[in-house]
């Protein structure tokens, strides 16, 4: 009875994620995104510490907070100044428009899904649907970099990314906690990166548009 | 004689990441340069100790016949690199492309990436190997942006997202692999140790394991710079300081390919598991052709040599994935050949480009007149890098190609088109460069040509007669990657 209740809410919040992750794919402005990230991340946190307390891991509930208090709070705030300093919170330009992404997310969902239920059989349900709904996240990640111009929302889209990693990583019962502390960690430092650029690239041509920044390429002919 | 107090293990991360922190702190370019060339030299000699310790693997590290020779390689042309990088900084400074804040930044962030690719190449965690190569990927970026210009800040930012794309995969691939091994080995950290891994590794479940390698091959395939995942090579090597351009091509990519190495070999006990060797022949395959269309459109002289840094990894991922003790050899002597000359032709460069004051093929001509020294050798970087006769790099393409033929004639033929394509795009922009009619600056230069020299003379040495000590040793390493 206890195992199914932990099942099920492991698949809930790993769901949800998921899910979170489709909201963003369809935020047309860049503080409803920023919103929605922090609440992946929260829902992120859940999930974490609902596996910390499951599979009695302690030292997991320090990745659950590093989730909540780096990526839920922090790096919102940040970003939010990072927008109104730049002054560009209108519209995102999207590259494809909002409904080819969207069934474009839901081939790569299904296609998670396929690949991660068909390998491992044998293996423990809830690591492979873990790792099912992980992938997606990881997928809808990528998918978000590449269908934006901008450069804040592609660093979002990295970080969900990310967090899809966290929840793999977090799911495979027992992985040591070396590889989670690293995996936060740089996800601090690479913030850290993108922030200098950010603001570099800012200083340089007054727009976080990558398009503007194609132009330069060193190849004139 | 006794070394017990000397770990060369403890000592090629200890020296690169205390060196790394002291120049931070330390001002001024004479002694920070010559500190940065005093370190790595240190490192290669720690190095070189490696070979006379005994081979040794513990929870985190490990050292054996395979990665002793990597380490070694890495050692040497960082040290090499950390020579011309010296008296390429200081005409930076005079010129102000520099300045003295962003040059202690430079030394601090070379020593970090000797540490971060010493440190992948003899870790023996799969979690521990993959921060290693993040950790790689981030210094990296930080140098290739170091100039501040626009198109080195796109350089830098398109390497950093494609850069962490590929990490991110990786890790997920890695994590499989954990998933994977977890079911027989256990929970907790053995299940991420190499060693158990490549024990264990024939009771895996075979279709994890295969999704599992397809991830790390796309993340890992990244950072060697393999088409079509290639895209940040040619601006991060265009747009950064030379001396990290020679060691990107010379070493990072290597690094890389030395981590999928890994895994194909753990892939390799399990009988049910895909061929990662075919996937590795495609891929490489790809890349060289590719490479070789594209250099025939290259304005710039380094872009046009990151191009063919594509295309001779493309080579040597191609003869890893053939696999066997004969393309093993030929591909272990290819990347040796190739780190060497291609940072050879790096250092050339980065002193023409100092002299010149531009990249663009079509301002850079008639070098052997104007500066015979650095003409001839550079001219000789091309046609070692050509593969042409009787230097070192035309010795492993051989080798290449007959122990292709005897196995997949229909491959070979393509790799043979490859090559000579790249060979044609290179000849055709390096005449306009040795003999055209000179043009822009004659200054002469006060670089020193060393660096440049004795990689070639090596190069040249190894195309004439590999010592038999060598050719064993090779071989040896050769036979136990499969």
């Amino acid at each position: 009875m206890r195992h199914d209740l932990f099942f099920d809410v492991a698949h809930l919040l790993a769901g949800g994620l998921v899910l979170m992750s489709f909201l963003m794919l369809y935020q047309d402005r860049l503080y409803a995104l920023i919103n929605v990230f922090a609440g992946h991340a929260i829902v992120l946190t859940l999930s974490v510490a609902w596996q910390a307390y499951v599979q009695d891991a302690p030292h997991l509930y320090v990745t659950a907070f590093i989730a909540l208090g780096f990526k839920a709070i922090i790096i919102p705030i940040a970003l939010h100044r990072i927008v109104e300093r730049l002054g560009i919170h209108r519209e995102i330009e999207t590259v494809l428009n909002i409904g080819l992404t969207m069934l474009g997310g839901i081939g790569l969902v299904a296609l998670s899904v396929v690949v991660m239920l068909r390998v491992a059989p044998g293996g423990d349900p809830l690591a492979r649907e873990d790792l099912a709904f992980a992938l997606s996240v990881v997928l809808l990640g990528l998918l978000m970099m590449v269908s934006r111009r901008n450069a804040v929302s592609q660093v979002i889209g990295f970080m969900s990314l990310e967090n899809g990693l966290i929840l793999a990583a977090t799911g495979a019962k027992g992985m040591p906690l070396v590889v989670e502390i690293s995996v936060a960690f740089s996800v601090l430092i690479a913030f850290i990166v993108i922030g200098i650029f950010l603001f570099r690239i800012r200083e340089r041509f007054d727009t976080v548009d990558i398009q503007a920044l194609d132009s330069f390429r060193g190849e004139i002919e | 004689m006794s070394f017990a107090w000397f770990n060369p293990i403890v000592a090629i991360l200890a020296i690169p990441a205390g060196a790394a922190i002291l120049l931070t702190l330390l001002p001024g370019y004479r002694l920070t340069s010559r500190l940065n060339v005093l370190a790595s030299f240190l490192t290669f000699v720690s190095a070189l100790a490696l070979f006379v310790t005994e081979r040794h693997s513990s929870q985190f590290f490990l050292i054996d016949d395979v990665n002793i020779g990597f380490v070694t390689l890495t050692t040497f042309v960082a040290f090499t690199t950390s020579v011309f990088s010296a008296s390429y900084i200081g005409h930076e400074l005079e010129t102000g492309r520099l300045t003295p804040t962003y040059l202690r930044f430079y030394h601090a962030m070379y020593q970090a990436l000797m540490f971060a690719m010493n440190l992948a190449l003899v870790a023996n965690n799969i979690g521990l190997m993959w921060v290693a190569i993040e950790m790689a990927t981030l210094t990296t970026v930080l140098m290739v942006g170091i100039y501040r210009t626009p198109a080195a800040l796109e350089a830098a930012w398109k390497y950093f997202i494609l850069g962490s794309v590929g990490i991110a995969l990786a890790l997920f691939g890695t994590i499989l692999v954990y998933v994977a091994a977890r079911a027989t080995v256990g929970e907790g950290l053995d299940a991420m140790q190499w060693t158990t891994l490549v024990a264990h590794a024939s009771s895996f479940d075979s279709a994890l394991l295969n999704v599992a390698f397809v991830f790390l091959l796309l993340g890992y395939g990244t950072k060697v710079g393999l088409a079509p995942l290639h895209a940040w090579l040619p601006d991060a090597h265009a747009e950064g300081p030379t001396p990290i351009s020679a060691v990107l091509s010379g070493l990072l990519l290597n690094v890389a390919l030395y981590a999928l190495l890994r895994f194909k070999l753990m892939l390799a006990t399990n009988t049910g598991a895909i061929a990662t060797g075919s996937l590795m022949v495609a891929m490489g395959l790809l890349s060289l052709i590719f490479a070789s269309f594209m250099l025939y459109r290259r304005r710039d002289i380094k872009r046009l040599f990151a191009y063919s840094s594509i295309e001779h990894m493309g080579i040597i991922t191609f003869a890893f994935g053939m696999g066997g003790p004969l393309a093993n050899f030929a591909a272990l002597l290819h990347m040796t050949m190739h780190s060497l000359t291609k940072s050879a032709i790096f250092f050339g460069i980065g002193h023409v480009a100092q002299i010149k004051g531009t990249q663009k093929i079509a301002d850079i001509r008639g070098l052997t007149e104007t500066h015979p020294i650095l003409g001839w050798g550079l001219l000789l970087g091309v046609v070692a890098i050509a593969g042409l006769p009787p230097l070192g790099i035309f010795m492993s393409e051989f080798l290449v190609v007959t122990s292709t033929f005897a196995r997949e004639p229909a491959l070979a033929v393509l790799l043979v088109f490859g090559i000579l394509l790249a060979l044609g795009a290179l000849f055709l922009r390096a005449n306009g460069v040795a003999f055209g009619e000179p043009c822009g600056s004659r200054a002469p230069s006060g670089a020193s040509y060393t660096p440049m020299y004795a990689h070639l003379a090596l190069v040249a040495m190894a195309g004439i007669y590999l010592p038999p000590p060598i050719v064993a040793w090779f071989q040896h390493v050769a036979r136990l990657l499969g």
